[in-house]
């Protein structure tokens, strides 16, 4: 005589299907999943109160360390969010290159997506490829600010550093050589029958569920939902670019599968009109209290000289009050919400990450399936862990 | 010196401590562990660009049983340590960590409440590997610095 | 939208609003904590506004600068109207707030992480425990008189005096 009972498993903080150190505990009858319980908190890094420790340009270095995948897009939201509560204006120049570089990270972080989801299900391949692309993105990045990842380039009103001779040149190259590859990835598995097996039907969410549960971003738009803050509420001088925003039907891993792809070449799209027409002009605003002079003025003013003390040693401080700003980065919405007191440092800084609200989905999305689909909806979903827990 | 010249070709003379020495740092197992943004450098390190393979390291283990090189890659956090001690006393003698990242060596950008200072506080470490996060050079000279290490040890060392 | 916003909200709750200002082009209303409920299902079903994506919950801790604690903060969104209002309470320590998990499942873990950073408690939550610490962990870490660390850096003139494995009172140790 049989008996049957429901077994709790643990998928452990270290795995190595889960992107990081998130903690699922399964409750399963067999196979199939009656519920998953996602545990997070192995990353938490306290980043939001060591900011309220450092002067706002201090703490600009550490929003790289959240979604590392990712990282102009959270100096992105932090700088904007200061610009607003400022109402600074960031000169045309500062802004074309900030949408350049924000796309080419877009196009980053859905490649490592591509490739860590397809060596998930099984394609081992995949990884190498989006790996030898995304170093093109990194070599960019050190051709700007110096580093490979964690550059901090962006500041309020406008760049740390103007960009060097040679910029568009390496740009039209990668606009080039891109789209044969995304190519390449749609041959491989958009038509293969072991991918459209595993993903076709697998965490299907509706788009009621979907609004209802905070997710935002490509796991929302699978579902159907059009909605991309670049066109509802555009920052940045996105309103003056064209492009496409693409959407699923039926809101399954598939569904956000081809949406992300499609977002790759979108970008490329933005990135190829906005290229060619950077305009002249300086980086950075010109109100003297929040940028540094250039440093041959201040080799020989004393204004300037005085300036760049105050700047670097003291920094800027904005007028009291709070703010929430949000932008569209690859993962979805992600807020600033800043509260200042008057004084140097930030008086409290909480970031939405897009990642937190999207995991807590997933209990929906497994319900019913089996243990191999979790690692399927976990991929399609795309979570940074550091965004996570911050 | 003398005596290569009366054996055939395709025999080699050496000692068992070199030859075991040389045979473990050529093929070390890593455990995949990534933490943070150093993970991310690391699967670059061993993605086709800054190839890992040809160091004999292309073997990613997920189990500890299995692995004997841990990389520590990323921040530590105060609720991971014990499993991080726990992922270390399941993997098998002779055992080696590398601690990549100023947040794995020393706590990095992060001196509060939620981050260990220092991945040698929980678990003995070999080599650091600086830098934030370190560039795929950094983390090969790393590796090879650890294969230096290991060719220097002795046989009653390793217990 | 602005205007609309403003004048359903005067017309129905004109005595549950404390405050309404616009601050740097968004709308920001305060309310007492007992009637955020009430308030959100408004800002949800009306059919002009549709809030219907519940964007952020979070708080600040105002200790010493105003004579209640903390403040909650919600931002709600809206998909068909792209307009964004921004709901403010203030509660002060050891009071609840009514928990808005009925209205949208995402203020499930939002407000889970609200609690363990702050400790502000919400009435009927499904399931209010600590999410980003541990859970056997003593004090709230994002209060102003929780410390950053205490640890100091060695450097050449505190080398002697300082103690390295200093005790840690939120797990736990006492300071004898």
């Amino acid at each position: 005589m049989t008996k049957r009972e429901m077994m709790t498993i643990n998928m452990g903080p270290q795995h190595p299907a889960t992107h990081g150190v998130l903690r699922i505990e399964l409750d399963l009858e067999g196979e199939s999943i009656i519920d998953a319980r996602p545990i997070i908190g192995y990353l938490h890094t306290g980043i939001e109160k060591t900011m309220e420790a450092k002067t706002y340009t201090q703490a600009l270095t550490l929003t790289d360390r959240m979604d590392y995948l990712a990282p102009m897009s959270n100096n992105l939201v932090y700088v904007g969010a200061i610009e607003k509560l400022m109402e600074v204006e960031v000169p045309p120049r500062a802004e074309y290159i900030r949408v350049i570089m924000t796309e080419l990270t877009r196009i980053a972080s859905h490649l490592v997506w591509l490739g860590t989801h397809a060596i998930d299900i099984g394609a081992m391949s995949m990884l190498l490829y989006c790996f030898r692309e995304r170093e093109k993105i990194l070599q960019m990045y050190e051709f700007v600010s110096g580093v490979r990842m964690m550059s901090s380039y962006f500041r309020v009103g406008g760049l740390a550093q103007d960009i060097p001779a040679g910029f568009d040149k390496r740009v039209k190259d990668i606009l080039d050589t891109f789209p044969a590859k995304i190519e390449e990835y749609e041959g491989l598995l958009t038509n293969n029958r072991i991918w459209l097996n595993r993903t076709v039907g697998v965490g299907v969410i509706s788009a009621e569920d979907a609004i209802d549960a905070g997710l935002s971003g490509p796991s929302l738009r699978g579902s159907g939902v059009a909605w991309d803050i670049r066109k509802s509420n555009p920052y940045s001088y996105y309103d003056k670019f064209k492009f496409d925003v693409p959407t699923g039907v039926k809101g399954d891993v598939f569904d956000r599968y081809k949406v992300r792809l499609e977002e790759m070449r979108q970008s490329l799209r933005i990135v190829a009109q906005a290229v060619g027409g950077i305009p002249e002009g300086p980086h950075t605003t010109t109100d003297k209290k929040i940028s540094l002079p250039p440093k041959s003025e201040t080799l020989q003013g004393m204004e300037q000289l005085i300036h760049h003390f105050k700047i670097v040693v003291h920094g800027f401080t904005p007028p009291k009050g709070d703010v929430y700003f949000a932008i569209e980065s690859p993962k979805g919405e992600i807020g600033c919400y800043i509260v200042s007191d008057g004084t140097k440092k930030p008086y409290r800084v909480h970031f939405r990450p897009p990642s937190f609200v999207n995991i807590s989905a997933l209990p929906k999305l497994v319900k019913g399936r089996m243990v191999a689909d979790v690692v399927a909806c976990i991929g399609s979903i795309d979570i940074v862990l550091g965004e996570i827990d911050r | 010196m003398g005596l290569e010249k009366y054996i055939p070709d395709g025999i080699i003379l050496t000692t068992v401590e070199k030859a075991i020495n040389w045979s473990r740092k050529s093929s070390l197992w890593p455990l995949g562990f990534g933490l943070a943004c150093c993970a991310i450098e690391m699967m670059s390190t061993f993605a086709a660009r800054f190839d890992l393979a040809r160091f004999g390291m292309e073997v990613m283990r997920p189990s500890p049983r299995q692995a004997d090189l841990m990389i520590v890659s990323g921040r530590l956090s105060v609720r991971m340590a014990p499993v991080i001690r726990q992922l270390y006393d399941q993997m098998p003698n002779p055992k080696y960590v590398i601690s990549m990242g100023a947040c794995a060596s020393c706590g990095g950008v992060f001196n509060n409440y939620a981050i260990v200072q220092g991945v040698d506080r929980v678990i003995p470490v070999d080599v650091y590997v600086p830098g934030c996060p370190p560039r795929p050079e950094q983390l090969i000279d790393g590796i090879m610095k650890l294969r230096e290490k290991i060719e220097k040890e002795k046989l009653k060392s390793v217990e | 939208m602005a205007s609309v916003v403003e004048e359903k909200l005067k017309k129905e709750y004109s005595d549950k609003i404390l405050e309404l200002f616009s601050f740097k082009g968004d709308v920001n209303i305060v309310v007492k904590p007992g009637d955020i409920q009430e308030i959100c299902r408004f800002l949800k079903t009306e059919p002009d506004l549709k809030f219907n994506f519940l964007s952020c919950i979070t708080a600040a801790d105002y200790l010493g600068q105003r004579d209640i604690r903390f403040e909650v903060v919600y931002v709600l969104f809206s998909i068909p109207n792209h307009y964004r209002v921004i709901v403010k309470t203030r509660v002060d320590e050891g009071q609840e707030i009514p928990t808005l998990t009925s209205l949208w499942s995402t203020a499930d873990w939002q407000e889970r992480e609200v609690y363990d950073m702050f400790g502000i408690g919400f009435s009927g939550h499904p399931d209010l425990k600590r999410i980003l610490m541990d859970d056997d962990w003593i004090g709230y870490p994002q209060r102003k008189d929780f410390p950053l660390t205490y640890e100091v850096p060695h450097f050449s003139h505190n080398k002697g005096e300082i103690d390295t494995r200093k005790k840690e009172p939120w797990r736990g140790d006492s300071d004898d």
